[in-house]
């Protein structure tokens, strides 16, 4: 499967992290999975007039092209012109390169949350009017409109994350590459259900100090940091606590919120990205599937039973209280 | 003349156009062109100045961890704190490993690669140079990635992720390393210095950073021209004139970085320029900073008011159909003159002897600043292995660091490829004006209002054209010595 690399408006972070995967061959491993680069902006060494003619030659079908990979979001601005991301060498706009090389591709892939719903480029006002590939946030559209189909006739591939983990990208890639993802195996986001149908909260292993609601209060603590310090983990969909980032990393091992950056909007929480909104003192985002009523209920009786340890350990940046030892065997 | 449009430019982070004139076989006069633009410095106003952690970093993903430093160091000026010593060390340990993989991924990945385009075919160490750096298959190429991947594994403990990481805050770090984890990392930084020394240099970083002289840094070459890759560098830089080519404008400036607890900076800060009896250094004044919008798509303020402005009262407005501009870009100017930025600039700042006279002869040209990032290989990674060996676990790792409603705040830091500043005014516990100026502001920044060329405009006046180039492979040697990132320039 030969696979069309193009950055739009982003950072860059999603190839970054991408060169990250937990591979000692990289190059191998994309052989391996059936995956040849056509064109990659930070890995190929054609340039300038070389990469122009291959583009023409897509978007014109004379080079059949099976995957399209887009990461960063579309730029519409100013005025609907594009002109805010103009493909250096061309004079043409990047959105209206991506229109009709999407056209002729046999699946079409967002690489990251800019390119699948707008993301951070997106935030605040939107000085750039930048959009998703196929989504505007949570509402279908976007660049491609909601009723785009590529070749395959699979909608827009969401690979969704700021940035992406690698082997997001690459399980993907290779699963279309083997001609095993179906629309069957996206969520209703366009997502790959194979992370996609995990919370962040699996896996954490600030889970003791979860079912105590023995909570952080300040950077560095180590107590859950769902009650003040607005982590979204359980609620959001991704498998980060599960498959880690660079060797054992994850945003709350790491010691800081999970702020949703795989779900459509989360650059815009309405609240600090590092405040946890609640009415009455009770969090408002509370853990998908349970009832908020049997939330509070179990969060009070687990709080009058946190034990002592717990309840030190989670304001201390390091273990201030270490498990007891017993004399017997454990039973 | 005959005049070249050079894009996409690819193997630099971002995007980027260059346009050339040309005559004679040679580049008469450059124009270079940040096609992209996102508004960040629009983005940010009116947010929370807490939440610009979240978003700043995102500005770029492959110095993630700079425009986070800049970020949570412009915010802890507001807030008058200065993290403890082992957030100190845990943000610089992950700043360095950033860097110093920065320069890895550069050489390997992003600058080597030209030496095997078909243009040199004809070279005795062609094929030589595709064995080693072919993007897809090349042998060292495969190595380093697998190097690089593995010293990410450091910001995976020390931040939680990489690019992105949200470790770091105005009062230090949030991952306090136990002393389990530090062995770990420990073990991390051999295996880093293992690949060093076994694949880039074929010596020690000891032997390596004692080379003081030009003529010891060839004699150390000639013993073994082919073992390491920067020794094969310098037989192609031979080989390809690159020691004259890419000429910058002969002054330098670093902002200086990796604070330690008592004070100092392991890498100084100033501006090194070049004098008719010799070079100087001279203190960083950041009240002489300045950014002039005359040539770029943005509005340059009202008539009557100054054309270059600090950044502190900075304006960033998009006026895309702006006359005789023509990049996204600013032009920033240090005391109103133009300035180059990098590892190089760096080493001239701190004095490196060898460096020092190798621009005393040759100028900061492509050679110099490849040389000086893969120096800053050999001499950073034993500064992290002591700041590692300096973390008492148990000790803090972050202080609390309220913020005042209103007020401003600086936060400057080096970036692998130069001098990163943020710029925050507070006013009512939200941002009323943010402004970044990157590194490759500076180095690709567009003409200002007298009329003078950027740092890579001036480089790259007299680089050769072959016949029958549209895409020179002098040009990408000159733009690519920079590790350009474009996405930070223009944000």
């Amino acid at each position: 499967m030969n696979v069309l690399w193009l950055q739009a408006g982003g950072c860059g972070g999603c190839s970054m992290s991408l060169l990250c995967a937990d591979t000692p061959d990289f190059h191998a491993h994309l052989r391996a999975a059936g995956i040849e680069l056509l064109w990659h902006p930070s890995l190929s060494l054609a340039s300038g007039s070389e990469v122009l003619e291959l583009l023409q030659r897509c978007a014109d079908g004379r080079q059949p092209l099976d995957a399209l990979c887009i990461e960063g979001s579309l730029l519409r601005g100013p005025n609907g012109t594009g002109r805010f991301h103009v493909l250096a060498g061309t004079g043409v706009p990047m959105i209206d390169w991506v229109r009709r090389l999407a056209a002729r591709a046999r699946h079409v892939v967002a690489v990251g949350s800019c390119a699948a719903w707008g993301g951070v480029t997106a935030a605040g006002d939107n000085p750039t009017d930048a959009c998703g590939l196929q989504y505007e946030d949570e509402r279908p559209g976007g660049l491609l409109g909601a009723e785009f189909r590529s070749a395959s006739g699979l909608p827009v591939i969401n690979i969704a994350g700021c940035p992406t983990h690698p082997s997001w990208v690459l399980d993907t890639l290779a699963a279309l590459a083997a001609d095993e993802l179906t629309a069957a195996d996206l969520d209703t986001l366009a997502r790959p259900r194979f992370y996609a149908d995990q919370l962040v909260h699996h896996g954490c292993t600030r889970n003791e100090y979860y079912e105590f609601k023995a909570s952080a209060e300040k950077p560095s603590d180590l107590g859950c940091l769902m009650e003040h310090m607005g982590c979204k983990g359980t609620q959001v969909h991704a498998d980060c606590n599960i498959r880690l980032w660079n060797g054992e990393g994850s945003c709350t091992r790491g010691g800081y919120a999970c702020i949703a950056c795989t779900e459509p909007g989360f650059q815009e929480p309405g609240h600090a990205f590092d405040q946890t909104p609640k009415f009455a003192g009770i969090p408002i985002g509370l853990p998908t599937d349970m009832p908020k009523a049997w939330f509070i209920a179990l969060a009070s009786l687990s709080k009058s039973a946190t034990p002592k340890r717990v309840r030190d350990n989670a304001v201390a940046d390091h273990l201030v209280q270490k498990p007891a030892l017993r004399r017997t065997r454990t039973k | 003349m005959s005049r070249l449009i050079v894009g996409p430019f690819n193997r630099v982070e971002g995007d980027l156009e260059v346009t050339l004139d040309c005559a004679d076989g040679v580049v008469r006069a450059a124009h270079v062109n940040a096609p992209m633009y996102r508004g960040f410095e629009q983005i940010l106003q009116g947010k929370l100045a807490h939440d610009a952690l979240v978003l700043v970093p995102r500005i770029c993903g492959i110095c993630s961890v700079s425009q986070s430093v800049a970020g949570a160091r412009a915010l802890a000026d507001l807030a008058r704190v200065v993290p403890p010593p082992n957030g100190q060390h845990a943000i610089n340990l992950m700043l360095a490993t950033e860097n110093l993989a920065d320069h890895l991924t550069h050489f390997y990945a992003f600058f080597m690669p030209d030496f095997c385009r078909p243009v040199y075919a004809d070279q005795p160490w062609h094929s030589e140079a595709q064995r080693r750096f072919l993007p897809g298959h090349g042998e060292q190429t495969r190595v380093a990635l697998a190097a690089r991947q593995r010293a990410f594994t450091l910001l995976g403990t020390l931040g939680g992720k990489w690019p992105h990481t949200q470790a770091i805050e105005p009062g230090g770090s949030t991952r306090a390393i136990d002393a389990a984890e530090r062995v770990r990392l420990r073990a991390k930084l051999r295996e880093w210095r293992a690949f060093l020394e076994q694949h880039l240099f074929a010596d020690t970083l000891e032997r390596v950073n004692a080379i003081d002289r030009l003529d010891a840094l060839w004699r150390w070459h000639a013993q073994q021209p082919e073992a390491g890759d920067l020794r094969f560098f310098l037989t192609l830089a031979r080989a390809t004139g690159l020691a004259g080519l890419g000429a910058g404008p002969g002054r330098c400036l670093s902002y200086g970085t990796y604070p330690q607890p008592d004070g100092t900076l392991a890498l100084p800060a100033g501006v090194w320029q070049m004098q008719p009896g010799g070079a100087q250094v001279l203190p960083l004044q950041t009240d002489c900073i300045s950014e002039d919008a005359s040539r770029s798509w943005l509005e340059s303020g009202r008539a009557g008011e100054p054309v270059a402005r600090h950044p502190w009262s900075g304006l960033t407005r998009p006026a895309p159909d702006k006359a005789d501009a023509y990049t996204w870009n600013k032009a920033p100017r240090w005391a109103g003159q133009v300035v180059e930025t990098g590892a190089l600039a760096r080493q001239l700042v701190a004095g490196q002897p060898l460096l020092s006279e190798a621009v005393a002869q040759h100028g900061c040209t492509v050679l110099t600043r490849v040389l000086a990032r893969a120096l800053e290989l050999a001499q950073v990674l034993p500064q992290m292995e002591q700041w590692l060996r300096a973390i008492r676990p148990g000790e803090p790792f972050c202080i609390p660091a309220p913020l005042p409603e209103s007020g401003q705040g600086m936060g400057l830091t080096e970036a692998a490829r130069g001098s990163l500043g943020h710029w925050v005014v507070l006013q009512q516990g939200r941002i009323a004006n943010y402004q970044i100026v990157a590194p490759t502001s500076w180095n690709f920044s567009p003409r200002d209002a007298a009329g003078v060329p950027g740092a890579l405009e001036q480089a790259l006046v007299g680089a050769p054209v072959r016949p029958g180039e549209d895409t020179p492979v002098a040009v990408q040697h000159i733009v690519r010595s920079f590790d350009p990132c474009m996405v930070c320039t223009v944000h």
